[in-house]
């Protein structure tokens, strides 16, 4: 009893000396947790706040032309915010499409096909790739990555696709030098993997085993036990995971920022350079000032909402999963 | 004999008398199991009859999952298990290499402690087992769907809502589903993992009755925890006990009248 | 019995055996190889870029590095002691305001707010947080501190990095409380303690390992954040003032404007920098697992 004591309380019985904490502390820690609590909410109120506060004049200058108009000249003070917009999408859907086989690839690789004792060096692995930092990605992109993909594929994809309607301007470089859109996609796709790899390891890994049981009983293969009975028994969650690294993909910064050419121009090209909501903000931001800074804050606006929306999105649908 | 042989001796006499004449359709010879280096299966050697159904009883840990596991070879889906010997299924050794074990399984059908409906229609959780196998017309498939869920006595509850999914079935409905899914790929033998252990009393009663109908046409390895229920269903009983066979016979002479005191210790309940 | 019925559909001869199709075996192996492929790939990305990083960062890393500051344009030689301690400082400054934050709120979710309304809300908007955009954190803050104080400080870069840190910490701290049992709780309070002191004295002694555990992942979180810091830190090529007034200096920064320079000596600098911080963030992503790992065993 002795440790709980903060003031020494002597009851009206004599014989005993009871210690007892004061119920100023009981109060005062419960109010500094909740305190605690509210500063989450107080912390994206925030950033909401600055974000529309700080993006406000650039939406009331352009109007709604602020989202459609592909013109961004700091010279004459005129910004849309197009490119960015269409960049961002295109880089994380790029991620997406590469990433999301790869992902559910290796969570069932780490659930169903590996032998136990290699399971955990493997799952270490695959998660302290999400744990390398985003510029180390960025570095590696562009001085490591981005010559191959130049040597091996832009060059020779070049050559074979020109001329042909569509893929020839989809898929021609102007100026084969590794970087732009493509290289972007396929390094978030590498960042988001390990993030979709292992939520995706989790929910399978929540599937009852005799579940799995009961498919192989009636003489499945692994293949169709994946396909039919997990994949489809995990359902909702799964995609609740290709949202979450859907949300990442759409606000890495970094890693974007090195590699994908931060040009202004719209392009059709996939290997030409262009430029994410984030990578502008980071280019410009510090040597923005007027309609520029509010400009990109208004980026920063578009971004967060588009990100709470698939962010939002995706708990819901990991937690549904969780509650059954 | 204490009131429990007596009640068990009643019981008795609803199922219908062993038929030791029938040929044997597995024939398990030296079987030993390991979990990694733990040995939990002793030398069994046994033999199930067919059209027959075969109880195995014993209590908690005494091998008997672990011997009906062996017989689609699902342990096999966990590299540290593995068993020697022979486990001879109309002559031929499943447990040879060169068996396929997803035909095996598509042979020899089990179903559950629990219900395991698959993520899909009540429909398609048959008919999903049958395609694996056999290539139908739309008739044909749909032939064999209401033939199992006949089977299966699930057909007039659920003939209006194929297309909903199995999941919203109850659970004695649900356990009914897997048996209808498991007869419909038409098996040789149906293993039943103590399949009433998570039921009502009543949904215990169909799955029973349901147990007796389908020997007619499968021969049926059943595990229970339940002594009268292995009393009342099985024709023949196999007793185990730390990974060996104790005693095998006819399941009236196992429960009137057992050689082995170990056997009649466990059934009059003085342990397990 | 009434079997009469089945007796005609008596078991015909059993199936001859090989019904298996083969498109059936194909599809199972090319899931397992293309499976099994996948998972290599991230395990050779993982070693590629390891790989990389010590080739690249191993020529440069001399003693200078960590006594010298990093050099100007057009100069020769130098090394990054001012941004190694300027991180150092900045993480721990960040880690520092987080932790305290972050494990409260993270006991009011456990302990206090449970499935209330609000602490539903406040667990899904820092489930969004733990996701949210860091340079979106760097214009925040800008915004709420560097702007209003006339300039960057270490101080921005701090609260920056918290920001990012307290929403890993708070879902750490509440995961490993609700692993705490119950019965524990209750027989600290069948002894008459309140509820703070069962929460002091018994949740978190119990949740020790894993609370700690999260606060080290935060560390390594932040450790290697870049874009919060360049609208609120910055940079610096000299050491800072000591009270963290103007820009001070840091790895993660240092790393970006040297990786890209065009002057050589920068450029070895960055891949030193870069060996260093990834180096440092592993370990410390290796040292929290294992630190969970035996709290597990035990």
């Amino acid at each position: 009893m002795a440790v709980l004591s903060d003031e020494i309380i002597v009851s009206t019985n004599k014989q005993t000396v009871r210690h007892r904490t004061s119920p100023l502390f009981d109060q005062g820690f419960r109010s500094a947790s909740y305190g605690s609590a509210l500063i989450v909410l107080a912390v994206l109120a925030g950033i909401i706040g600055t974000m529309v506060y700080g993006g406000w004049p650039a939406f009331q200058e352009f109007g709604f032309g602020f989202i459609t108009s592909s013109i961004w000249n700091v010279g004459a003070d005129q910004y849309g915010a197009w490119v960015a917009i269409t960049g961002t999408l295109t880089s994380a859907l790029i991620a997406l499409v590469i990433g999301v086989p790869i992902s559910i690839g290796i969570a069932i690789f780490l659930t169903q096909l590996c032998p136990p004792w290699l399971r955990r060096p493997v799952s270490t692995t695959i998660e302290l790739l999400a744990a390398v930092p985003s510029i180390i990605y960025g570095m590696w992109g562009l001085f490591v990555f981005a010559p191959l993909f130049a040597n091996y594929v832009q060059i020779p994809l070049t050559t074979l696709v020109e001329g042909i309607p569509i893929l020839g301007t989809v898929l021609y470089a102007r100026v084969p030098s590794g970087v732009g859109m493509m290289t972007a996609g396929i390094i978030l796709a590498i960042m988001i993997i390990p993030f979709i790899a292992s939520i995706t390891r989790d929910i399978l890994d929540q599937i009852p085993t005799v579940l799995r049981e009961s498919a192989y009983g009636i003489g499945c293969t692994t293949w169709e036990v994946v396909r039919y009975v997990l994949l489809p028994q995990a359902g909702v969650s799964i995609i609740g995971a290709i949202m979450l690294g859907l949300g990442r993909a759409l606000g890495e910064t970094m890693a974007v920022t090195f590699v994908i050419g931060n040009a202004n121009r719209l392009s059709l090209s996939l290997f030409d350079p262009s430029s994410t909501i984030a990578s502008r903000i980071a280019n410009e931001f510090n040597e923005a000032a007027g309609m520029q800074m509010n400009a990109l804050l208004a980026l920063g606006c578009i971004l967060f909402v588009v990100t709470f929306i698939v962010l939002a999105l995706a708990r819901l649908l990991i937690a549904r999963m969780k509650t059954h | 004999m204490s009131t429990i042989a007596l009640n068990t001796s009643s019981a008795i006499g609803n199922a219908a008398a062993a038929d030791a004449g029938a040929p044997v359709r597995i024939a398990v010879r030296n079987l030993n199991f390991y979990y990694g280096d733990f040995r939990s299966l002793k030398d069994i050697s046994l033999d199930f009859y067919d059209r027959q159904v075969t109880a195995l009883i014993g209590p908690s840990g005494c091998g008997k999952s672990t011997l009906l596991r062996t017989f689609n070879r699902i342990y096999s889906l966990y590299p540290e298990q593995r068993a020697d010997g022979e486990i001879l299924l109309d002559g031929q050794n499943i447990l040879s290499p060169s068996i396929d074990v997803n035909e095996l399984r598509a042979r020899v059908g089990m179903v559950f402690q629990k219900p395991t409906p698959f993520p899909m229609s009540i429909y398609d959780n048959i008919a999903f087992g049958i395609k694996l196998y056999e290539r139908l017309s739309k008739a044909e498939l749909d032939g064999r769907v209401e033939e199992a869920l006949r089977k299966a006595a699930l057909w007039d509850e659920v003939k209006d809502k194929l297309r909903q999914s199995g999941m919203g079935l109850s659970g004695g409905q649900q356990q009914r589903l897997c048996i209808a899914r498991t007869i419909a790929q038409r098996p040789e033998v149906i293993l039943l993992d103590e399949p009433t252990s998570a039921l009502d009393p009543i949904s215990t009663g169909k799955i029973e009755e349901l147990i007796e109908q389908l020997r007619s046409e499968f021969t049926i390895v059943i595990v229970t925890h339940n002594m009268q229920q292995a009393a009342r269903i099985s024709q023949f009983t196999a007793f185990m006990y730390l990974g060996e066979l104790v005693e095998f016979g006819p399941t009236t002479k196992m429960f009137m009248n057992p050689s082995k005191k170990q056997t009649q210790d466990y059934i009059t309940g003085r342990f397990g | 019995m009434d079997t009469a019925v089945y007796d005609q559909a008596a078991t015909a001869a059993p199936a001859p055996w090989g019904r298996v199709r083969r498109s059936r075996h194909l599809a199972d192996r090319v899931l397992r190889i293309v499976c099994t492929l996948f998972t290599l790939l991230g395990a050779f990305v993982l070693g590629w870029i390891l790989l990389m990083l010590v080739v690249e960062g191993i020529g440069g890393l001399s003693p200078e590095v960590f006594t010298e500051t990093t050099p100007g344009p057009g100069t020769q030689g130098g090394g990054i002691a001012n941004a190694i301690v300027g991180s150092l400082i900045l993480t721990v400054l960040g880690i520092v305001i987080a932790t305290p934050i972050g494990v409260l709120a993270g006991t009011y979710l456990a302990e206090y707010g449970k499935d209330s309304p609000l602490a539903t809300i406040i667990r899904f908007v820092n489930d969004i947080l733990l996701a949210a955009p860091s340079i979106l954190i760097g214009l925040f803050v800008y915004i709420l501190m560097v702007q209003p104080m006339g300039g960057y400080s270490g101080w921005a870069g701090g609260v920056a990095l918290a920001i990012i840190a307290i929403p890993v910490i708070v879902r750490s701290t509440e995961d490993m409380l609700r692993l705490v049992p119950g019965s524990l709780r209750e027989a600290g309070a069948a002894l008459g303690a309140p509820m703070s002191k069962v929460i002091v004295k018994i949740s978190w002694k119990a949740a020790r390992a894993g609370m700690v555990t999260g606060v080290i992942l935060a560390t390594a979180r932040i450790a290697g954040e870049t874009a919060p810091l360049l609208f609120t830190a910055l940079n610096n090529t000299f050491w800072f003032s000591p009270n963290l007034m103007g820009g001070v200096s840091n790895l993660p920064v240092t790393i970006y404007q040297f990786a890209l320079a065009p002057y050589p000596n920068w450029r070895e600098l960055a891949w030193a920098g870069a060996l260093i911080i990834t180096l440092s963030i592993l370990a410390l992503s290796i040292v929290a697992r294992l630190l969970l790992k035996k709290d597990k065993v035990r």
